[in-house]
């Protein structure tokens, strides 16, 4: 496979926030900024690269068993290394990201691309798929903390907007604003590309990556068999 | 007592883990179309919560504080909380086939929920003593229990809607009636404090 394609993907033909809709929580919980919106997403990013290598590199060792619970041991472990980080160099980002950083752990991009292509690739090509599909992340969530930021208390990045800090839509900093602003901008995604690139109409279990591996598949299907 | 009442109280209605807080959005937005089912994931999330809490506490004050690996906090409360969870299944399955029955379906989901995860870890961050912590965990897993329950009847309305856009069908239009369900609980900021001055 072209190495240019596997990283394009994950920004546009594949998005992980606006095609795949996954990693839904921090989407509308650190969006009421763009700088949060940004930190979230590099963090994000940064862990998805690191575990993306590592993962790649073990997988002929974690036998195929334990491999979930392994990849979760990866993963928390960078989460822990970027929450030191963040708190040393950054505190401001650190504070402001509160609990979510913690929970980039159990962002399903994450697992998910473990699972779907880190286990199964060489790790340049994992690499490759962590850094496209982090940016594609980030720029969701910049474009998203941009609407809200801009439209909600009329500034960016801080920066107040001459003009428009008088005119400010405050409700789309809050939770509402959030799944409204989100709700939109899919609704955007799938005019554009007249539906096409948002085949799955449907949330849950079947488009999330980890599907076929968490037992709720079989569960299921056992429940409907009866 | 009252501070524990003011605690559940506050968690379910005016710091809803869903519709304020932005945690549990998946089997929020997954598991809501059909009433039982969204009953179902909400009383299980509930109950793992209140598992979870309960171990997770003990853990956090007397391993993690007084051996100074609070850094631990992240991978340890995440592997306690899986552990926990498929232990949690194989006992009702042993010993509660009824209650198996009726959760089981859930449980694999509830692994890596962050709402369950988000609960332990906030509970920490706001020096909550036991009390107070399971008093915030059975507060969160009712308001998730509450939101589940509500927007699965605002859901069978919307999805059966025949009006919308061709663009907004499906995903979009579910979030949309998300964002007014969330605009619905704005009403309920403030009366917590209120009740009880």
């Amino acid at each position: 496979m072209n190495k240019l394609s596997i990283m394009l993907k994950g920004l546009i033909k594949e998005n992980p926030v606006f095609v795949l809709v996954l990693g839904t929580c921090p989407t509308l919980a650190v969006t009421d900024s763009v700088s949060r919106a940004l930190g979230m997403g590099l963090s994000a990013a940064a862990v998805l690269i690191c575990s993306n290598i590592v993962i790649s590199a073990l997988r002929n060792i974690i036998p195929d068993k334990v491999r979930i619970p392994s990849y979760i041991v990866v993963i928390a472990g960078f989460v822990t290394v970027i929450q030191m980080l963040l708190h040393a160099y950054l505190p401001s980002l650190y504070e402001a990201l509160g609990t979510y950083l913690a929970l980039i752990v159990v962002n399903c991009i994450i697992l998910g691309r473990a699972e779907m292509f880190a286990s199964k690739h060489n790790v340049v090509d994992s690499a490759l798929d962590g850094l496209g599909m982090g940016l594609g992340f980030t720029l969701a969530l910049f474009m998203m903390g941009t609407v809200r930021e801009v439209f909600g208390a009329g500034s960016f990045f801080g920066y107040e907007i001459p003009g428009l800090s008088h005119y400010t839509v405050s409700i789309l900093t809050q939770a509402p604003g959030g799944f409204m602003v989100f709700g939109i901008l899919i609704a955007v995604v799938n005019k554009i590309t007249k539906g096409k690139a948002l085949k799955k109409k449907e949330f849950g279990c079947a488009g999330c990556p980890s599907y076929a591996v968490c037992g709720k598949k079989t569960e299921t299907e056992k429940e409907a068999d009866r | 007592m009252k501070e524990l009442l003011v605690i559940i109280l506050a968690s379910v209605f005016v710091n809803n883990y869903v519709l304020q807080k932005f945690l549990g959005i998946c089997p929020f937005l997954g598991v809501s179309k059909k009433l039982d089912q969204a009953t179902g994931m909400g009383i299980a999330v509930t109950f793992v919560m209140l598992v979870a809490t309960a171990v997770t506490w003990p853990i956090q004050t007397y391993v993690l504080e007084s051996l100074e690996i609070e850094y631990m906090q992240t991978i340890v409360f995440i592997l306690v909380i899986a552990a926990l969870v498929q232990f949690v299944e194989i006992v009702l399955k042993k010993y509660m086939p009824s209650l198996h029955k009726a959760l089981g379906v859930y449980l694999p989901l509830i692994t890596t929920n962050c709402a369950v995860l988000g609960v332990t870890i906030n509970n920490v961050k706001d020096e909550y003593g036991f009390a107070q912590s399971m008093a915030s965990s059975l507060g969160c897993g009712l308001g998730f229990l509450l939101a589940m329950v509500l927007f699965s009847g605002v859901r069978s309305r919307v999805d059966n809607s025949a009006s919308i856009p061709e663009s907004f069908k499906g995903i979009p239009s579910t979030l949309l009636a998300a964002s007014i369900v969330s605009m619905a609980f704005f009403g309920f900021s403030g009366v917590i404090d209120n009740l009880f001055a």
